[in-house]
């Protein structure tokens, strides 16, 4: 089984948003939540970069350590998935999360979470796969389908690379050397302990 | 050749002329520019790099275009120190300070005893605590239970219980635990409140504090040194609980109210925060509650009917004792015991 993984060129990304778009799209996702965003660094001023970032679906995740009701798991993939069913809301796995990927909807009063929504790399939660509590729950199973993470798979200048954590790190080397430059492999040190040497 | 001829060949000449400076102007920055990139300057040499910025301020922010601007937050390694503390410091703070009370408290009934009142029961009883000063306590106490058994779940449920439950049945026990938990805040912050005013005359610290602590309050031996309504102990029962039951309902509060005026960083304080603080209360009041059922005769009638043996009150109080006596005398005359 191949270790899934996302990698976003920073040198590549123009801030278009259609990843954004296309997961919200695609899975889904209720008002006020983004499972993805674009977060632009240095904006206006020379050297500015634009990286989008959802969940990188940690190597020892730490929301899954954290977890009072322990209702992560990492698939046979690397994917890191949540049961609904278990969540309680409590908001620890957003405190100890290093890319803001948790997410709650507003259910109540004064600022009570509901049930946390992330990223599932487009892999659905624990339903059986490609069933319709799965897609109202969690959203689309495009890796039941043999697909990858839509926001990937369109996005136009391939500045967002989903897929085998290997292959990815080698078209990243790949660019690096070839143009001569690279800002690095955002996030990777923080999620899998280990960057991008070129 | 005419006027007109002279003028045309002065205006090519200019223009001629012109051309030339402009085009210098602009060729000379361009031939500079393609010597530098046959050195191979780095056009993107101003770039922001995450190792560098992580250097700097240990937490990369940004803009971001959706409405949700927290979310301009791309990474806070800091989170992974909130997860060390959250699954060990808190989990070595919590048991050695609450298994560590619960064994000092084992020791202490096993050398000390039940301390008995020495005199014996009287039989005569006097008012200690009104209708609403044990309505207050027992507001505290009862919401601070829930609180801290939620609390604990929390902390050590899934360790504890979800083997034996199972993670179905465990989810739904930990979701009325949230709610019960942060409903009942409310209870216990009011009786925090209501505490501190109805006692906080009776709980300054004074001289005869400082001669009850030298005598070790009479808790080691069978001495029975003077004390006012609250003695030195019950003092600082009544501080802990005001200041850190505040600190734990503020801290708390904060978290139930997520990113009003707070950011990730502040909330990881507030809960590292609420977390060490709830389990020292615990450990505290595990005392409380020892010395006020198991570890003292007579003790429990304070807060159960409000009236109290009278050989005990002057064992344990006997300066409040005096003086509720001497109040009665000049309110009644003759009528020493207010309460029968």
């Amino acid at each position: 089984m191949a270790r899934v993984k996302f990698l976003c060129d920073g040198d590549r990304c123009i801030e278009c948003n259609a990843c954004v778009t296309a997961c919200k799209n695609e899975n889904e996702v209720p008002w006020g939540i983004n499972r993805r965003r674009v977060v632009t660094i240095n904006d206006g001023k020379p050297g500015e970069r634009s990286i989008s970032m959802a969940c990188m679906h940690c190597t020892d995740a730490p929301c899954k350590a954290v977890c009072p009701v322990d209702c992560f798991f990492t698939t046979a993939d690397g994917v890191v998935l949540h049961s609904k069913d278990l969540c309680i809301g409590c908001g620890y796995c957003f405190y100890a999360c290093p890319f803001g990927a948790p997410q709650y909807p507003r259910v109540g009063n004064f600022g009570s979470r509901g049930k946390m929504d992330k990223c599932t790399y487009c892999a659905g939660g624990p339903e059986a796969d490609l069933t319709m509590a799965e897609y109202e729950k969690y959203g689309a199973n495009r890796l039941a389908e043999g697909k990858l993470p839509l926001c990937a798979e369109m996005c136009s200048t391939k500045a967002l690379l989903a897929g085998d954590g290997e292959i990815i790190a080698q078209i990243y080397k790949e660019r690096v050397v070839k143009r001569g430059y690279g800002s690095g492999a955002w996030g990777w040190k923080t999620a899998y302990r280990e960057g991008i040497d070129v | 050749m005419t006027r007109g001829g002279f003028g045309r060949r002065i205006a090519v000449a200019a223009f001629v002329a012109l051309f030339s400076v402009c085009l210098a102007m602009t060729l000379a920055p361009r031939a500079g520019w393609a010597q530098q990139a046959r050195q191979g300057v780095n056009p993107t040499a101003q770039a922001v790099k995450e190792e560098q910025l992580l250097k700097e301020l240990d937490r990369v922010t940004g803009r971001v275009s959706i409405p949700d601007s927290k979310a301009g937050t791309l990474i806070q390694p800091e989170g992974r120190e909130w997860r060390a503390y959250h699954e060990r410091t808190l989990h070595w703070i919590g048991g050695i300070a609450i298994l560590g009370m619960l064994a000092v408290l084992a020791l202490f009934y096993s050398v000390r005893g039940k301390i008995r009142i020495e005199h014996g029961w009287a039989g005569v009883k006097i008012m200690r605590f009104t209708t609403f000063e044990r309505f207050v306590h027992w507001l505290t106490a009862s919401s601070f239970i829930v609180l801290a058994l939620s609390g604990l779940n929390v902390v050590f449920g899934k360790v504890l219980l979800l083997p034996l439950v199972g993670s179905d049945a465990f989810a739904v026990f930990s979701q009325w635990a949230k709610y019960a938990h942060n409903y009942l805040s409310f209870a216990f912050a009011a009786g925090i409140v209501l505490t501190f005013v109805i006692w906080v005359t009776e709980n300054i610290p004074n001289r005869t504090d400082i001669a009850w602590a030298k005598q070790g309050g009479g808790i080691l031996g069978h001495a029975h040194p003077p004390a006012g309504k609250f003695n030195g102990g019950q003092k600082l029962i009544f501080w802990s609980v005001v200041l850190v039951g505040a600190a734990i309902a503020a801290s708390g509060y904060v978290l139930m109210f997520p990113f009003y005026g707070t950011n990730i960083a502040d909330m990881q304080v507030a809960q590292i925060i609420h977390g060490v603080l709830g389990v020292l209360m615990i450990a505290v009041i595990l005392a409380h509650i020892y010395i006020g059922t198991l570890g003292m005769e007579g003790a429990f009638d304070a807060m159960g009917t409000g009236e109290v043996d009278l050989n005990w009150a002057k064992e344990h109080h006997s300066l409040w004792v005096e003086e509720e006596m001497s109040k009665a005398r000049a309110a009644g005359g003759g009528a020493a015991v207010p309460a029968e």
